[in-house]
Parts: structure tokens; sequence; C-alpha cells
């Protein structure tokens, strides 16, 4: 009976054949190690902030003048309100993270180079709403720092000549930050966004499937068809999308071996998660800013405007440099470098194991920088902060300078046949 | 099906039209989106430039107006208000007013179209208190000079020019909003001469 229904709707609709052929038929390089497992860690806080999400907007008010008191109902009068909003926010910050090591995943093993060029743009255009998603959603709260945060974030595009101004007013909608801004921003939050991330995530993930996992050693799984001895080939069953051009070697299916290895993953994730959420969900005031516990005011700045943790390093580089346009310009060309990574990167070997040293020392400077300039971000622009602000935006520029010139004619170690545990 | 040959050049031809006006299409349904998103009539009735009578200002004195929800102070300055404001440039921050906190035409020595008439935001560039404006008395604040604004907060001290001295809170000289003067006795705050 059972059995009767599934293949009736297998035949309208292959449901089986795109799980197989997604999971449980779908060949894992076999030496995936702790790197692997932010994507999935990625999806499940995706899942997280939509969920909570949806459940946040049935109490609160996009408007001027209810915002700030409709969270405060939520955080104190809505059964589980508090639990839902600190899920939502600690999500935030935990989705950057996630995502930033992910990202480093790919840069440590090579994941970006053909064939997987594509996939990385779409991992870019994910992070790049990613971070509209946050700096949208922050002003929701519309408090004084989520006010002065949009102002300031706002006012960059007010430094492009001539159609600045009246570019910034067409995104404010008003002469200041209103009311009107954070309608707009309410939409974009909880709709217009949310959608497109699903679908470039969606895309993400067929575009992985199509050219195959890389691994840590940035070998190549599947062979030539006919090239490997059946006892060398994996002894698993995979989709014949795979196995009817290629020889599969060192792979196992991705359900249930990695799925078992991620729920690890995910439980050791969620402990933290919840250790801080429930513990610490302010961040000490890095995910949940000490001025935005009074309403936004547009007469009073806050002492010292900070964005949150995650923009700090793209913040720093805007702010180092000391005009505005090219502020503007160097912030969103630090953004612009990283999706012009596959082709900064002339090598053919992927994985750092196998190349030279240049290129890990070059890597490392480059994490180095990274976090410094995370780290200034959230502090006051002081004449020694900038100084180091400035040699650590030459650090992060330099990286991609440094892999063009080094990956053209690059002494590299061999690179093995198989995977190597 | 007909089995006559394939006219490839007039199917170029309609795909090639069809693709055009689908294209005015498509950018003649983009303008209310995109419409919309500017700022709506009670919006720009909120933000409407202000009118000031500035005839019946006597030499001195300072009168409040409201712009945009803050207050806009405009002053006539006396001739020796004018004349001692050059006289204290070391003791400010930034006396040739680099950091653009007014609109181009007003960067000049006295901050002002007017060098008599003073328009700047009553807001503190430190944490926006209203800074008092003090007339005569000023020197008990800054030796030397005798007018100015002190704001009540944090002591952030500013001259006639809305020019802020040194050793204060206050990062930035006072905001010199946007404003015209359509005719002599009139004040237009919120929009720069030409465009009204």
């Amino acid at each position: 009976m059972f059995s009767n229904l599934m293949a009736w709707i297998e035949q309208r609709l292959p449901l089986m054949d795109a799980m197989n052929k997604h999971a449980a038929q779908y060949p894992a390089p076999k030496n995936f190690n702790f790197w692997y497992v932010f994507g999935i860690l990625a999806s499940v806080v995706l899942v997280n902030q939509l969920l909570t999400g949806v459940w946040l907007t049935m109490n609160y008010e996009p408007s001027g003048d209810g915002a700030f008191a409709s969270v405060e109902y939520i955080m104190r009068d809505v059964d589980y309100g508090w639990l839902l909003r600190y899920m939502h926010s600690t999500g935030a910050s935990a989705f950057f993270v996630v995502v930033y090591m992910h990202m480093f995943r790919g840069m440590m093993y090579g994941s970006y180079q053909k064939p997987r060029e594509l996939l990385w743009l779409f991992g870019m255009l994910i992070f790049l709403v990613l971070m509209a998603e946050a700096f949208m959603g922050y002003l929701l709260p519309w408090g004084n720092m989520s006010y002065w945060g949009a102002q300031v974030i706002i006012s960059i595009f007010g430094a492009i000549p001539v159609i600045g101004d009246d570019l910034t007013l067409w995104i404010r909608g008003d002469y200041v930050i209103s009311g009107a801004t954070l309608n707009r921003f309410f939409a974009l939050h909880v709709i217009a966004l949310p959608l497109v991330l699903v679908v470039l995530v969606f895309l993400h993930i067929l575009a992985l499937h199509e050219v195959g996992s890389n691994n840590p050693d940035g070998t190549n799984i599947k062979k030539p068809k006919g090239s490997v001895p059946p006892e060398e080939q994996s002894k698993f069953t995979f989709h014949e999308q795979y196995t009817k051009k290629y020889d599969i070697v060192d792979a196992i299916p991705f359900h249930p071996y990695y799925t078992v290895k991620d729920l690890v993953a995910v439980v050791i994730f969620l402990i933290v998660f919840c250790a801080v959420m429930f513990f610490a969900p302010e961040g000490g005031g890095y995910f949940i800013e000490a001025p935005n516990f009074e309403p936004a005011n547009g007469l009073k700045t806050p002492e010292h405007i900070a964005p949150v943790w995650y923009f700090g390093p793209f913040y720093t580089i805007l702010r180092i440099i000391p005009d505005k346009l090219l502020g503007a310009v160097g912030m969103f060309g630090a953004i612009i470098a990283l999706f012009m990574l596959p082709w900064c990167d002339r090598g053919v070997v992927k994985s750092l194991r196998y190349r030279c040293t240049a290129h890990t020392v070059n890597l490392i400077q480059f994490a180095i920088c990274f976090i410094i300039l995370g780290i200034l971000g959230t502090l006051p622009a002081t004449p020694l902060n900038n100084m180091i602000g400035t040699i650590a935006t030459f650090g992060y520029f330099g990286f991609f300078v440094a892999i063009w010139i080094y990956s053209k004619n690059e002494k590299t170690k061999p690179v093995p046949e198989r995977v190597t545990g | 099906m007909s089995n006559e040959p394939v006219n490839n050049g007039r199917r170029r031809f309609l795909t090639a039209a069809t693709s055009v006006v689908g294209g005015v299409g498509v950018v003649g349904v983009a303008v209310p989106f995109i419409g919309s998103w500017n700022p709506s009539a009670r919006a720009k009735a909120a933000g409407a430039p202000v009118e000031v009578n500035v005839s019946k200002l006597e030499p001195g004195q300072l009168i409040r107006a409201e712009w945009r929800g803050k207050p806009v102070y405009v002053v006539r300055r006396t001739e020796e208000i004018l004349s001692s404001l050059s006289k204290h440039d070391g003791q400010l921050k930034d006396p040739e007013s680099e950091v653009p906190q007014q609109p181009v035409y007003a960067t000049n020595a006295y901050r002002s179209i007017k060098p008599e008439f003073l328009v700047a935001l009553g807001v503190c560039t430190h944490l926006g208190c209203a800074p008092t404006h003090h007339k005569g008395d000023f020197d008990q604040h800054v030796d030397g000079v005798k007018d100015g604004f002190f704001c009540p907060c944090h002591g952030s001290k500013f001259d006639m020019a809305g020019r802020v001295f040194q050793s204060v809170p206050a990062p930035t000289n006072l905001m010199v909003p946007e404003h015209s003067f359509p005719n002599d006795n009139t004040l237009l705050i919120g929009v720069a001469g030409g465009e009204a």
C-alpha cells in the first residue's frame, strides 16, 4: 500500500531520486575534517533565523512610534518572547561566526578554484545578502545605536559623486532616518531578502553537487570512467548521475555518514550557542550594544558609534581612509576582492598542504589582519588604532596582490593521486 | 505546421522587436516601485524649508527656529563680534571649517552667507544637547572671548561662528544647515539659494 503510494508519487515527481542524488547516494570525499561542518551549521542557523524571525513579527510593530516599545513588550510580556528574540539576535552573530569559518575553509583548501568559481560566487552573494539582512535587522529594535548605525552606513552612499545626496534621500524616504526608513527595512528584512537568501542557498548547494565537494587534500575523487580498477573504486552505491561519467574513489555517501558526523557538530554548536544565549545574550555588548537599550533619538549621538562585531573589519577599512569616497570604495573593494579570489589565484594546486610556504604565510597574515581589523572596528578611532588599521588594511589587500604574484609560477609539493586520510 | 522555409531575418527582427517592447514595459513597471521609495508627501511637508523674518532682529540678538524637529539658532552678529572672530583661531579645533559641517557657500571665515547672520543648528555635536548663548559674559568660560555658546551638558564651547574650542568633548563645529536669503528680510532654512 505504502510502497504503491511512493511509486505513484515517484512517477510524477522523482522525490526519492532527488534525495538519493543529493544525500544518500551523493559521493562526499571520505577525508572531510573539522572545517567541513560549517556549511551544515550555517543551514541550521538559517532555519533558526527564519523560524524565530517569523515568530518575532507576530508581536513586533514596524513603526517609528511603536517599534522600540514592541521589542520591550516581546521581552517582558510575551510568553517566551525573550527567548525567541535572543535566539534571533544570538543567531545573527552565530551566522557570521560560521560563515567566516566556512569561507576561511574555502580559502585554505582552494575550494574556490576551477571548477568551483561559480559555487564561490553564489557563496559570496549569500554573504552579501546576509550583511544586508544583518544591517537592516539591526535597525528594527529602533534603539539609539540602531538609529545612528544606520545613519552612518546610509551616509556612506552620500559619498557617491553627483547622485549621492539624492540616493541617501531615496534610501531613507525622508530627510532623516524615520519611520519610513524603518518600515522599508522591515519589509526587506522579513520578506524580500530572506526569499533571495533561500534561493541563493539552493543554487549554492546545486552548484556544489554539480562540481562535487573539494576536500582537505584538494584531490579529485572523480576519475575518468574506466581508469580505476573496480577493487579500488569506492564500495558504496552512488547515484548514476555521478557514476555514469566517472569512477568514484575515496568517497562515502553523504547520508548517513556525514549527516551523523554533522549531527555531532550541530550538538556541540548548539551547546555553545545556548550557553551564549542564556548566559550572555548581549554578548558583552558586542551582540546587542548598550546604547540600543534606549530608544532612537536623532538629537543624541551615542558617544562612540561602533558597528556590531561582524562588520568590524569592513568598518575599519572605511574609517582609516581619510577621504569619504575613497573610504567607501575601500570598504566595498574589500568585499569585491573576495569575489575576485578565484581569478586572483592563478595556481592549480588547491590545498595549502601542497602549496608553497609563501601561501601559508600569506593566508595566516590575512587571517590575522582580518581579526585585527575586526577588533579595531569596535574601538574608538585613535591615532594609534588608525595606524594599526592602516597596516592591517594593507595586509588585507596585500593578500590578493601577493597570491596573484606567487601563484603564477608557484613551487608546489606533489599532490597525491588519492586522499591521504 | 506549414512546410514553408524559415525566414530567419524576419524571426530575428520579431524577437528583437518583442524584446525591446518588453524591455520598455519592464522599465515602465519599475517606475512605481522605485518611485514609491521617494519621501512621501507627508514627509516632504514635515521636512519643508522654514521661513524666518530676520528684519526685526536686533544686533546681537538670537532667535530660535524649528526645522525638521531640530532647533536652528539665527544670530544677528554685531561688527564687534565679527571682528573678534579671527582673534582666537589658535584656540579652535577647526578654525578653517575643514570638516564639512556647513554647505560649500558657507565655508568662509564667518561660516555664513551674509557675515552678520549666523545660521546654525542648536544641537551640540557631542551628544545633541542645546548649547546656551552667552552674550558678553562668555569670558567666564574662555578668557578674552566675550560671546559664544556653552553646552551645559558636558561643557563644550563654541564661538559666534559655531566653531568648537579645543579641549572640549564636541568633535566638530556646529552644523550650518542649507539656507538662503530670497530677499533682504527673509531667511529660508533648508534650501540653498537658487533651488527654491
